[in-house]
């Protein structure tokens, strides 16, 4: 059987399964006033079931649906009553439906025009209601035109039970109107009947969608407004009370404060700011010299008081800006969803996501910068992580995998977690393929964190046949210089057959960072400050050579050090002459780079070194300093790894 | 590239239509929303030129779907093709008065989706 009439039975099943629940509900709330909302639903499965058996050619299905929609539909429009006879007779339905199905499922059919007489006979008597009141004088012509029929005539049953008709409006973020809305019509569903919800774009801000909810009640406004918390604004229908005056004024007003500004204009301001710091440094020059030369007198303690303020107002006007680009990092989330629901059946996995920390906030180039990086753990996940659905039923788990996007604020920085239940990372299998491709040699003793941190060097990838899927050119060696590239870095945990987690570290804001400014041969570049623990002057008899490996004997242990020159220069042989060791890293992980100049302290804002660079290792991005000049900045997390490595007998770069 | 949005609680009716759009090429891209709340969350994260929606959906139904994008500036330029089933006539007809570009009714053949789509998105 192909795998779409597959899926149609599966549907099939759940939509009578649901309708038969549906019914009994109705059953047992008999006498009570019957739930609209229950009777639509039922309408919906029914009608669902006709539309999917027309579009595989199950006729008897079809028909047999069909004519019980009709029924369904005449309950809902209020035209047939509710009583236990009609209940009976559909449930008895609902059983014919499912050995239909059931035939259908063997590939057999059979004829269903016995069954279709009965429901003509059973229709037989019911008549319709008619001559409702022209609505189009109680209500606007703009509202009735948006209303679908059944709509309309719920409108209709509301107005001749004598209820109110209101609407209210409410205006939410595009990442979480879902939530926001259900919450407010279940509320609304308290005060009486929910008729339709309007979404608008009319006055309100780009990324926000209003609401206007058509609503029928008993209350008056004043009693819906005490109950909503909200104003509403009567249509017609039946008035009590006294008339609300405030009532015609939904709050759209509120978030009419709210301006849009192109990312670009705000990344003006932040060089503008850059520009400002850097005369504040000629300024702070200034003042040393007067110092040096004057000595310290009152007008240069003035000075030294007028900079001092620039710099700290100054630092507060980067921070203001900085929160300004802020987004609920939902906004990219939203994106993911789409993904899973592609990848999970383009390779026959069934997968759910679940999201959670959408209102999570972060800068928006950052935001941006992780879309990809995330969109490809994420199909990673599907394609590596989790086992095909015989897999995972061998193994005692649901058939469905589970991918779980995670956000949090952890201090200055917001962690995203992307969790997959799946097979979880095998160590000895990602130790076979680097053997194979020769990145590490056969005798080499690394530990499993080691081994995990394999896969994100270049020309990893331990699937053999590269998928539709996740092998589309970029590897994980790409996700890692991403994050890196905007100060963050990638940690991975795993459980063999039980999990992997990624967790992506990355700063909230384009964080204007301290930075060391050093010269190598005749570039300058900057170091992170934070990466750094401390730099000294070579001294040439602390520097040792162990297996042509540089080593340093820094304060009674060995440090290994290597030449930054090393990693950007083809023939350089590893050796030191001279010059400053940047120290980076803590306990294991702490190594040596040498550069051959200290220039100094420097506040720089990192950004992505962008496509055209993606295959340039060794760098975390670019910092302009001042108007015209750009220079790199080096990733020395990076290439405190490949010290590590290279100091291990690791063979290859 | 042609983005395609189709609004469709039917999961297989939508993996169904999924797989017809594709058939038309390679530049057809589908996206899927089950209820009309993903549709309106996708809608401004991706550029569409065609949007396919069923009416009765939970949530918002397919006129107030339609009702929404007609009357909203960036996404009233997309054309909507409306599926509707028998029986539900009334509504396709208010969905078109909304500003729908067609409609097309279940059960179709494969070829019915797609001429439409054609004549639809001729220039």
């Amino acid at each position: 059987m192909s795998s779409s009439k597959k899926e149609f039975i599966s549907e099939a099943e759940e939509l009578l399964g649901e309708a038969e629940r549906y019914l009994i509900e109705l059953q047992e709330a008999s006498g009570a006033e019957v739930d609209p909302d229950t009777v639509n639903a039922l309408f919906r499965s029914i009608h669902t079931l006709k539309g999917i058996s027309g579009l595989f050619g199950l006729e008897g299905l079809k028909d047999l649906s069909h004519a019980l929609e009709e029924i369904l539909d005449s309950l809902r429009l209020g035209e047939m009553e509710i009583t236990d006879e009609t209940l009976g007779f559909l449930l008895k339905n609902i059983d014919i439906l499912k050995g239909l199905l059931k035939e259908a499922d063997e590939g057999k059919s059979s004829d269903v025009s016995a069954y279709l007489e009965d429901i003509k006979e059973f229709r037989k008597g019911t008549a319709g209601r008619g001559g409702d009141k022209q609505l189009g004088d109680l209500i606007d012509e703009a509202i009735l035109g948006v209303l679908s029929s059944y709509e309309e005539q719920r409108l209709k049953a509301n107005l001749r039970r004598n209820r109110g008709i209101f609407t209210v409006s409410a205006v939410f973020s595009l990442e979480d109107f879902d939530k926001k809305l259900s919450a407010l019509t279940e509320k609304i569903k308290r005060e009486g009947e929910l008729i339709s919800t309007l979404p608008t774009s009319e006055d309100v801000p780009q990324d926000s969608i209003g609401f206007k909810i058509l609503f029928a009640s008993d209350k008056d406004a004043d009693a819906l407004k005490a109950d909503l918390g909200m104003n509403t604004v009567r249509l017609a229908g039946k008035e009590t009370g006294r008339r609300d005056s405030q009532a015609a004024a939904p709050s759209l007003k509120s978030i009419s404060t709210t301006v849009r500004v192109d990312i670009e204009k705000l990344d003006r301001i932040l060089n503008t700011i850059g520009d400002i710091a850097l005369t504040k440094g000629a300024l702070k020059r200034i003042e040393q010299e007067l110092a040096e030369t004057y000595g310290h007198s009152d007008l240069v303690f003035d000075i030294h008081r007028a900079t001092q303020s620039l710099e700290k107002r100054l630092l507060e006007l980067q921070q203001q800006v900085l929160e300004v680009r802020m987004v609920p990092i939902g906004q990219i989330f939203s994106r993911l969803a789409q993904i899973v629901r592609r990848y999970s059946r383009e390779i026959g996995k069934p997968v759910e996501l679940k999201v959670f920390g959408e209102e999570t906030e972060l800068d928006k180039f950052i935001a941006e910068e992780i879309v990809d990086p995330l969109m490809h753990i994420v199909r990673n996940a599907i394609d590596h992580g989790i086992e095909s659905p015989e897999e995972r039923k061998a193994e005692g788990k649901p058939e469905k995998g589970t991918v779980t996007v995670r956000a949090f604020q952890r201090g200055n920085s917001v962690v995203v977690e992307i969790e997959d239940d799946g097979r979880g990372v095998d160590t000895e299998k990602i130790k076979r393929k680097a053997v194979e491709k020769g990145m590490i040699s056969e005798g080499t003793d690394l530990d499993d964190t080691e081994l995990i941190g394999l896969i994100f060097r270049a020309g990893f990838s331990t699937k053999e046949k590269v998928t539709e899927v996740s092998g589309r050119g970029v590897g994980m060696d790409v996700v890692k210089e991403r994050i890196s590239s905007i100060g963050g870095y990638v940690d991975v945990k795993t459980e063999r057959g039980a999990y992997t987690r990624f967790s992506l570290t990355i700063p909230i804001t384009l964080a204007v960072i301290k930075s060391l400014l050093v010269k190598v041969g005749a570039h300058t570049y900057a170091m992170p400050l934070s990466s750094i623990v401390e730099t000294l002057a070579v001294d040439g008899d602390a520097l040792q050579s162990i297996e042509g490996k540089s080593v340093y004997n820094l304060r009674g242990e060995l440090l290994p050090v290597m030449p930054v020159a090393d990693f950007f220069e083809a023939g350089s042989d590893g050796g030191v002459e001279g010059g400053y060791i940047v120290v980076s890293g803590y306990g294991e992980r702490r190594v040596g780079l040498v550069v051959d100049e200290l220039i100094g302290g420097q506040e720089i804002v990192v950004k992505s070194l962008g496509a055209y660079f993606d295959g340039l290792k060794g760098f975390a991005g670019v910092a302009e300093i001042g108007r015209h000049n750009v220079i790199l900045v080096i990733d020395v997390e990076g290439l405190t790894d490949e010290i590590l490595l290279r100091h291990k007998g690791l063979l290859h770069v | 590239m042609k983005n395609i949005l189709v609004v469709e609680d039917s999961e297989s009716t939508r993996s169904m239509m999924k797989a017809v759009i594709e058939d038309l090429g390679e530049d057809y891209l589908v996206f899927e929303a089950g209820t009309g709340f993903e549709a309106l969350k996708l809608l401004p994260a991706e550029a569409f030129s065609l949007i396919i929606t069923d009416i009765n959906m939970p949530d918002i139904n397919g006129i107030e779907l339609i009702s929404f994008v007609k009357s909203t500036p960036q996404y009233r330029g997309i054309p909507v093709i409306i599926v509707s089933t028998e029986g539900s006539e009334e509504d396709r007809r208010r969905g078109l008065a909304l500003g729908a570009e067609a409609y097309i009714t279940k059960p179709f053949k494969p070829e019915d989706l797609q001429e439409k789509i054609r004549v639809v998105l001729s220039p």
